[in-house]
């Protein structure tokens, strides 16, 4: 058997009473800590109220933006979805190299797929705390409900968060591998792809070579389909699918790097400690 | 010699026909270009207590983390409660438990809070009870509700114990289980270890530097040096071989390199 499906094969048989323990260690630990329950909301309120302003500067004063209103907003909290959804991932992890228990659960039963699905389930929770408070801000303050974007919403908010694990996982495998050394990767990477995925501006912006680049992160299938939903009122299914495959191949293609750097960690000893 | 046989103070009967607890077949571990652990073998029989003696970086640690299936080997094999490690780690993990200077509670949980995740990683039935059964045993209401992170480093300490007890564990695997505690601290937690193992006919193997703690504890001494197994034996055995009267005088030996002919 080789080493991925040795691997693998020990992935079976999940149990979700593990999970739901896992899930509960972190939400103690955010009960425990007015500071990291606020740290949730702070940024992405910062956010909405700076961008929300701006967009209203603009569309007293340019007729595009005042026929395509809610772009901005819609691009700030969908860009918050999949920048916090993979946050809330990586941060989860990381507080487990923080408090030197990461030991103590890879010598218990809990499996790493069980560990990452209570990291994507706490992404989820750490996600709610902080873009639906987000998201009220933009009714009340702004008029924008971004709740009235209906069912592509759902397709949305489903691509943009898978997209934000399987980015959540790879960051996770490379500290499990290097240490906390490689902490400030969590904090960064995210951010490579934002010009990329053309997050507040449609992809035929950028050189014809570059669109090759950000067709390729499916993104940018969401915010071009925001775009053609809020400027053109139209639904781009086609759209979605597309980045519905690619975020199945990355999250595949993330879980295999996590798995090979796990056992890259336990080859080297740095599952023992897990500092510098 | 039968791995059953090589256990001399047993309290309780084990089962014969079981596998040993632990099989470690020509294990070696090489860092780059170090020789953690070179080419070592034993067995431990079920029901005993075996310490790993040696000093700073004889390759104790990587020798427990391997067995643990933290620290994948270069070469040869690990088998625990009779399942290959880490190949079949998912078998035995909710069976055996362990103690590290190298890894934490998490310090913002309470007690109460860090054993109710344990227990429920491990599946433990009755948690409720359970806790409350390791709160009264190793003396932890006084502080059962406050976080980890503002206990003393005894009262940790037990915290581990207990985390590491929770499950009732038939394998123990303990590094340094009493460093940083006071005599008197210390001297409690080995006598919970004795009646641990004496009333769950449990197999505990240790790795310390405290040689009192070892005579006391271990029915067998496996002392390492530089990666490589340099004694195996009771501590009487050893100490009759070295003609010392204590394990620390054969620890001086072997780590200044008096070999058992000159040091007597």
């Amino acid at each position: 058997m080789s080493d991925f499906t040795s691997d693998f094969a020990l992935h079976g048989g999940i149990s979700l009473s593990r999970i739901g323990a896992m899930i509960l260690r972190y939400w103690y630990l955010l009960l425990s800590s007015w500071p990291r329950l606020l740290e949730l909301t702070y940024w992405p309120v910062l956010q909405v109220i700076t961008w929300g302003f701006l967009q209203t500067y603009i569309a007293q004063n340019a007729n595009f933006f005042a026929r395509a209103g809610g772009t901005l907003i819609g691009a700030v909290i969908l860009w918050d979805i999949l920048f916090r959804g993979q946050l809330g991932f990586s941060i989860s992890f990381l507080e487990e190299m923080w408090a030197r228990n990461l030991g103590n659960l890879m010598m218990s039963p809990l499996k790493p797929i069980e560990f990452l699905l209570a990291l994507m389930a706490m992404s989820l929770i750490r996600l709610a705390i902080g873009v639906i408070p987000m998201a009220l801000l933009a009714l009340f303050l702004f008029h924008f409900n971004f709740f009235g974007l209906g069912l592509p919403l759902i397709a949305f908010f489903c691509n943009l968060i898978f997209t934000s694990w399987a980015v959540g996982i790879f960051v996770s495998g490379l500290v499990l591998r290097n240490g906390l050394g490689a902490e400030s990767i969590v904090w960064t990477l995210m951010f490579a792809l934002m010009p990329l995925a053309c997050v507040y501006y449609p992809v035929h912006v950028l050189p014809p070579w570059l669109q090759y680049v950000s067709w390729s992160l499916p993104p940018t299938y969401v915010f071009e389909g925001m775009r053609a939903l809020l400027i053109d009122h139209v639904f781009r299914a086609d759209l979605m699918l597309s980045a519905l495959v690619m975020n199945a191949a990355l999250l595949v293609a993330s879980f295999a790097a996590f798995l090979a750097l796990l056992r890259s960690a336990r080859r080297n000893g740095s599952l023992l400690g897990g500092g510098e | 010699m039968n791995v059953i046989d090589q256990v001399s103070h047993s309290v309780l009967p084990v089962d014969a026909n079981l596998p040993a607890a632990i099989e470690v077949s020509r294990l070696t571990k090489v860092y780059k270009q170090t020789r953690a652990v070179d080419d070592i073998s034993f067995a431990i029989a079920r029901g005993s207590t075996t310490g790993l003696l040696g000093g700073n970086g004889a390759g104790k640690t990587t020798t427990i983390a391997m067995i643990m299936g933290l620290v994948l080997p270069t070469a040869g094999r690990v088998r625990v409660l009779g399942h290959e490690m880490p190949r079949e780690a998912a078998c035995v993990l909710g069976r055996m438990n362990f103690e590290s200077p190298y890894v934490d509670m998490p310090m913002r949980l309470t007690v109460r809070q860090n054993l109710t995740i344990f227990g429920r990683l491990y599946a433990v039935e009755h948690l409720r009870e359970r806790i409350a059964q390791l709160a009264a045993d190793l003396d932890l209401n006084d502080f059962i509700d406050r976080p980890n992170g503002k206990l003393s480093a005894g009262q940790k300490t037990r915290v581990a114990l207990a985390k590491a007890l929770i499950n009732q564990p038939e394998l123990l695997l303990l590094d340094e289980p009493t460093a940083s505690l006071d005599p008197d601290t210390a001297d409690w937690v080995r006598e919970h270890l004795e009646n641990y193992r004496k009333t769950h006919q449990a197999t505990i193997l240790l790795a310390s530097h405290n040689m009192l703690e070892v005579e006391r504890l271990c029915d067998r001494v496996i002392i390492l040096k530089r990666g490589r197994i340099e004694d195996d034996d009771s501590p009487d055995g050893i100490m009759a071989r070295y003609n010392r009267t204590t394990l620390e005088e054969v620890f001086l030996d072997v780590a200044r390199g008096r070999n058992r002919e000159s040091a007597s």
